[in-house]
């Protein structure tokens, strides 16, 4: 037998275990820690025996019918029209120059931090937002703000609006990443050869292959816009407000018995989230069934001009507002005095930054350390695994990509109070590290899932080559690959750190309140008055994930400038 | 050119390797010997496992292959060693220059370890772009080169790595066909300057009959 078929590499065989542990044991151990207290057990507390209390008094609420039906029509009417829009879009306007123009433009989309986009929506949108601010008093005639609730309205649209500025992008960028592995040319070019317009050929031929790619990544849009906190609380109504802020706030609360009745809404909350997938995945056989009938019977389609110019308009408008959103961010962080309706201040002042400077320092400086260690920490990890894999020629299967994403399916308010629990009795609660490693919990995933694919995609021919001249593993790893892989490697770390600076619940709860992110400021501040300051942390919030994509893209580009081989594309 | 670090006269011997794929076997038993300087040709369709052959014997063969038997350099059994051990070189159809690194640092990466210090490695490359009329070359992109330039640069690097033995797994097949005698001239011209046994897979009979050497049939049928 050929040693190279033997396994080597002493460390890097325990790296999979390791990262799978170092995410599945504070999930698990996160949820036995929520579900003891949910029935009753909590020895810290006063509860040690097991019983029902606490659900007939959650069952009984007077918020909770409110708070349920806010949850599933906004949660659940985001993530239909997050992934209706995508798929209009996408089966309308491939090939067209919008389409090419727009999927540039993701990458800012997908990098600004949910609570940024909530508060810059907010911003945009409300009767005193910079929209009515532009059409007035010319167009609407207003020169108070309309008595309207738009924003915390009691449906909860502009959470689902918001929801879907978020959540859309990151459906779109998954549905992109599917057409390759889909063939989604090859099946087109047949299906355009045998007369199907371009739009029903896309959703006859290509989108069966492509739904079945981004199973995965709905299922994690429909459990997160079911849980969302940080969103919720600057966009929905208080009174009540969606279940997971509701929770929360029992979570919170000076009355420690509510302990009990937080817990038990935390395993609602996992139910709910559980049983709207099921209750999708049901809807899913239905609409395949459906679908085959629709596929085989032989309609052609037209053009799709009208298609293309409706998804692409409503596709573009959404860009629009998300830009717009950031934009405002800053216009109010550098207002002096703004006078409804103006359209613009009246003059620019720094008086937010200066005199929050100190506190702005500190929640950056906090937000960096955590999203660098994060983001560096998941890196190694990923990369370890990738080359452990590759190393041990192991398969990847689809158990593994369902672990992969457990972090993002299960609410996290259904397990983070059970992790500061646990925490806590562990003493290790309110620490750095444990605040890290609860970033890590949903840093991973994602950085996991976009170096994946440039690692497998990567020829194995270099590395054999590379060997046969003469290089040890190592060697070929640090010299060969990490080199050829730079960009994906400093994406992969960006999209880390993006996910880190965006982390709300984490810090919170792991943190134990000790810790002070642009995150947890920007939330407070929201409820507040002056939208100077909260413009403030709201900006730096949504820069700074923008400058590390930034430095991802220009890093390589610097140091690769004589090398044409590995500039980009495009 | 006396790439070769250490001048090594040793023969390559494979006794009874097979290649085999989920228990069917695709090559051997295979007994062959190729003597310093000789060039041997093995001839077969391609999937026919000949590439995988040629991983076996450098130590890289995809483990959803299985090889057996025994691969002799001189002395020496390689088939247990590790390949980075094995020095055995191979160029493969594409010539997989590393396109992060300029064409001097491609060969510097082939360069061992135990010629030191800068000045030394950067005459030993400068010796061998000159030595194959690519003087100047030396802090060119690679993706700037032509396929044939590139070629002999691959060529160069698998030499200054001080092989003991060359595979080629085709090699020649994918330059047009005006460039393909000329670098293959280039090759096997090297190749048996440095003495070293070497090894071609193909399935080009002119690639046979420019190695004059023996000549196997491998695979199935």
């Amino acid at each position: 037998m050929s040693r190279a078929g033997t396994p080597r590499g002493g460390v890097l065989r325990h790296a999979p275990g390791l990262t799978l542990g170092l995410f599945l044991v504070p999930i698990a151990a996160g949820l036995v820690g929520t579900w003891l207290p949910a029935f009753g057990y909590l020895p810290a507390l006063g509860g040690t025996s097991l019983g029902f209390e606490s659900w007939r008094a959650l069952l009984n609420h007077t918020s909770l019918p409110g708070a349920m039906r806010l949850t599933l029509t906004s949660g659940i009417l985001a993530s239909a029209l997050s992934l209706a829009l995508v798929i209009a879009f996408v089966a309308s306007c491939h090939g067209t120059r919008l389409y090419r123009r727009l999927r540039r433009a993701l990458t800012p989309l997908l990098a600004v931090p949910h609570v940024a986009m909530a508060i810059g929506l907010a911003f945009l949108i409300a009767p005193s937002g910079w929209l009515a601010r532009l059409i007035s008093p010319w167009a609407s005639g207003w020169t108070t703000p309309p008595d309207v609730a738009i924003v915390n309205d009691p449906y909860g649209l502009a959470l689902a609006f918001g929801l879907v500025v978020k959540e859309m992008p990151y459906l779109l960028l998954m549905t992109m990443a599917a057409l390759g592995q889909a063939q989604a040319d090859q099946r087109m070019a047949v299906a355009r050869a045998l007369g199907y317009g371009p739009v029903v050929g896309w959703l006859k031929t290509v989108l069966p292959a492509v739904y079945a790619q981004i199973r995965l990544p709905v299922y994690a849009v429909i459990a997160y816009s079911l849980s969302v906190v940080d969103m919720a609380m600057v966009l929905a109504p208080a009174t009540p407000p969606p279940l997971a802020v509701l929770i929360l706030r029992w979570f919170n609360d000076p009355d420690l018995s509510l302990r009990f009745l937080a817990a038990a809404g935390a395993v609602l909350q996992l139910f709910t989230v559980i049983l709207a997938i099921a209750a999708w995945n049901l809807s899913e056989r239905v609409v395949m069934r459906l679908g085959r009938r629709w596929i085989v019977e032989g309609w052609r389609g037209g053009g799709g001009g009208l298609a293309r110019h409706m998804a692409g308009g409503a596709m573009s408008l959404l860009y629009a507002v998300a830009g717009l959103s950031v934009a405002v961010l800053g216009i109010w962080s550098l207002a002096g005095r703004w006078r409804y309706p103006g359209a613009f201040p009246a003059d620019i002042s720094f008086g937010a930054w200066t005199r929050h400077l100190h506190d702005l320092l500190w929640a950056t400086s906090t937000t960096l350390i955590v999203g660098l260690a994060a983001a560096g920490l998941a890196l190694a990890l990923a990369l370890a695994c990738l080359e452990n894999e590759r190393r041990r020629a192991l398969r990847t299967t689809n158990r593994a990509l369902w672990l992969l994403y457990t972090p993002l399916l299960v609410p996290q308010v259904a397990f983070l109070f059970g992790f500061q629990v646990i925490a806590v009795r562990a003493g290790i609660d309110g620490t750095w590290g444990t605040l890290i490693w609860s970033h890590v919990l949903f840093v991973l995933p994602y950085v996991f899932l976009s170096l994946a694919e440039p690692y497998r995609a990567l020829d194995e021919r270099y590395a054999r080559a590379a060997m046969c001249l003469g290089a040890t593993p190592n060697r070929v790893f640090w010299r060969v690959k990490v080199p050829m892989l730079l960009r994906p490697i400093l994406i992969a770390f960006a999209i880390g750190f993006a996910i880190s600076v965006a982390q709300y619940l984490p810090t919170v709860f792991a943190g134990g309140g000790r810790f002070v992110t642009l995150t947890t400021e920007a939330v407070a501040l929201s409820g507040g008055g002056d939208r100077r300051v909260v413009g403030v942390f709201a900006f730096v919030q949504a820069a700074l994930p923008l400058l590390a994509f930034a430095a991802a893209f220009a890093v390589p580009a610097w140091i690769f400038r004589h090398r044409h081989a590995l500039r980009l594309p495009s | 050119m006396s790439a070769a670090l250490e001048s090594y006269q040793g023969s390559l011997v494979l006794r009874g390797v097979e290649i085999s794929l989920a228990e069917r076997r695709l090559i051997g038993p295979l007994n062959l010997s190729v003597a310093p300087g000789e060039i041997v040709t093995l001839m077969g369709p391609s999937g026919c496992g000949k590439s995988s052959l040629l991983g076996y014997l450098c130590g890289t063969l995809d483990p959803a292959f299985r090889g057996a038997g025994q691969v002799m350099l001189g002395a020496d059994e390689i088939s247990t060693l590790l390949p980075e051990r094995r020095r055995v070189g191979i160029l493969f159809q594409d010539d997989l220059l590393f396109p992060h690194l300029s064409v001097a640092d491609n060969l510097a990466f082939g360069l061992p370890a135990s010629v030191r210090g800068r000045p030394a490695r950067r005459a030993r490359i400068e010796a061998a772009l000159i030595e194959a009329d690519l003087e100047g070359f030396a802090d060119r992109d690679p993706a700037t080169l032509s396929g044939g330039q590139r070629a002999r640069i691959a060529l160069l690097r698998t030499l200054l790595s001080a092989p003991r033995a060359l595979l080629l797994d085709e090699p020649f097949s994918k330059l047009d066909a005006r460039l393909r005698d000329r670098v293959r001239r280039f090759v096997f011209e090297h190749a048996r300057r440095n003495a070293l046994p070497s090894l071609l897979v193909t399935h080009d009979p002119a690639d046979a009959q420019a190695a004059g050497g023996k000549v196997f049939e491998v695979g199935p049928g």
